[in-house]
């Protein structure tokens, strides 16, 4: 059965974008774009892996990422989190939060490729 | 040294400004030169007809030898002494030195004031550009659709078949994400010169809008004949900053919602009946008293109730609107007074908060004040409302039978002694007293 990949991210481009090169790695991926429903759908796909954009519509990303880590059952989950802001501060909040990576846009889709199968090598 | 017993210090100031050897002084005015020299060192007191010939002779009215400098003047200096009190001024004769050197004293009150406003607009432009939404939203813009070129180029760059369905997509979103690049970097240019620009000359974009408001006398003639906000703004607002004018339209837009609800000629009518109670004209109008509130503020000069001032903040207390009247100033930076029931209201949301006010040390007469704070929005499901708060003010009846509360207008300025809102010494009095 193929790993689950969730992606949640309010540009639709990128969403094809990202769901094509990860399918073509034989990811399954569910995307998502609004903020303030992301956990409840996070809970009832249970991914493997999540992808989560900073600025959202309705809740930022950090805000979903420090729910996730409250709650036990996703509170181990890669989190790989993607922000058009690099700045040592915008790092810092993500790894406050509990983010398992960290990428600043724009960034190659080999970077995103290899950063992804890192984090999936950790999912047993 | 208490300053009417300056009176000689200021005769010898205005004597030698006039370059009048003591000895004649003294002789027009029929006295000795001892004399005269003890009563420019403030060793002999003088009133009655030698003051008011002394003062002829130096041609100046009398009141100008024995009050010496203006408050304000002083105010301004001792605030200034305050604020680099390192340097060791010598506060207990402030008064002596305003009224010796009354120009050189205006230089350096002049001189602070031009620090502080440039203070600020340095404060200003550096939050505007750590802080701008705008800016940042322009630029998490512009890097969101240069990571879907990329990365969309990227897979069509690579080498081997894609399906003609995923090509044709992806050339799409290709052609669509530069148009939108484009788009986002010309108006991004476009912003950061007009900010450029103008930035130094110019206060807050809050600030423009004030100023615009201020200058129409607060009444929006087009808005009340039913001009489309948008309209109005875009005319008015055309020498603002790109973000002054969309506070503008959204304040228009505002005003001609509130003089669609409230037509102009029957809120001109009603105010002969009901002055300035904007819960009677509320009930009249059917509306919430928030909208009374800015009605009234927004009335011509000629209306009946005479002019009323308004404060609208938001749930951090942050003004967004500001209509000052001459007896109860709102300062422009934000160091109010906590005891106002504007901020009252932020607590006690959908109860209207009336009280009678006095600004403390002012010689002006009591306001009465009413406050109210209702949620800025509709409500939204599983949300808590964001509260915004409203204060109209107005001259209180001659005979207003409730005690009036005292208030400040900002601590910096305020002599009240005892005062559990106190965020900072006063400069009118001893900050040990005031519990610092």
């Amino acid at each position: 059965m193929s790993k689950r990949v969730m992606l949640i991210e309010d540009e639709p481009n990128i969403i094809e974008a990202i769901s094509f090169i990860l399918s073509r790695e034989g990811l399954a991926v569910e995307t998502h774009s609004d903020g303030t429903t992301a956990n409840d759908r996070l809970r009832a796909v249970g991914p493997d892996l999540l992808i989560l954009d900073v600025m959202l519509p309705g809740k930022s990303g950090y805000d979903i990422l420090r729910e996730l880590r409250e709650d036990a059952a996703t509170a181990e989950l890669p989190v790989l989190m993607l922000t058009a802001r690099g700045q040592s501060r915008d790092r810092e909040m993500a790894e406050r939060a509990g983010v398992s990576a960290f990428m600043t846009k724009p960034f190659s889709n080999s970077e995103m490729l290899e950063t992804v199968r890192s984090l999936m090598a950790r999912v047993t | 040294m208490a300053r009417d017993t300056l009176t000689g210090s200021r005769i010898r100031e205005r004597r030698n400004i006039l370059g009048m050897k003591q000895a004649e002084l003294a002789r027009r005015a029929s006295i000795s030169a001892s004399y005269l020299n003890l009563i420019e060192h403030n060793r002999r007191r003088i009133g009655g007809k030698l003051l008011l010939d002394i003062a002829e002779i130096l041609g100046v009215e009398p009141s100008v030898l024995t009050e010496g400098a203006e408050a304000t003047l002083i105010a301004s200096l001792r605030e200034a002494a305050l604020r680099a009190d390192e340097a060791g001024a010598e506060l207990d004769r402030l008064d002596e030195f305003a009224g010796r050197f009354p120009g050189w004293a205006r230089l350096l009150a002049e001189s602070r004031a031009r620090i502080d406003t440039l203070e600020r607009s340095v404060e200003a432009l550096t939050d505007r550009l750590a802080h701008d939404p705008h800016l940042a939203d322009a630029l998490h813009e512009m890097l969101s659709t240069v990571t879907s070129i990329r990365s969309t180029a990227s897979i069509l760059a690579e080498p081997g078949e894609i399906d003609p369905d995923w090509q044709r997509r992806f050339h799409r979103n290709i052609y669509e994400d530069s148009a939108r690049l484009a788009e986002s970097s010309r108006s991004l240019a476009s912003y950061l010169e007009a900010e450029g620009k103008a930035a130094a000359e110019r206060g807050t974009p809050q600030e423009e809008v004030e100023a615009l408001f201020e200058a129409a006398d607060y009444h929006i003639a087009p808005l009340d004949a039913g001009a489309a906000p948008e309209l109005v703004a875009q005319e008015l607002g055309a020498e603002l900053s790109p973000t002054a004018r969309a506070l503008l339209r959204r304040a228009f837009t505002r005003y001609a919602a509130d003089a669609e609800a409230m037509p102009l000629d029957r809120v001109m009518e009603a105010v002969v009946v009901t002055g300035t109670d904007a819960l009677a004209l509320a009930q009249r109008f059917g509306t919430d008293p928030a909208r009374a509130m800015r009605r009234l503020a927004s009335l011509p000069r000629t209306a009946a109730c005479g002019p009323v001032g308004l404060a609208i903040c938001d749930a951090s207390g942050v003004f967004t609107f500001r209509r000052p009247l001459p007896d109860f100033p709102i300062p422009r930076f934000g160091a109010d007074c906590p005891l106002w029931p504007l901020f009252a209201a932020l607590s006690r949301p959908m109860s209207v908060l009336s009280r009678v006010l006095q600004s403390a040390g002012r010689q002006s007469g009591a306001v009465t004040a009413i406050a109210f704070a209702q949620p800025s929005g509709p409500p939204r499901v599983n949300r808590e409302p964001v509260f915004e708060a409203h204060m109209m003010i107005a001259p209180s009846p001659p005979r207003q039978s409730e005690p009036a509360e005292p208030v400040g207008i900002t601590c910096r300025i305020c002599p009240r002694v005892s005062c559990p809102a106190r965020r900072e010494p006063s400069l009118l009095g001893d900050a040990a007293q005031q519990g610092f």
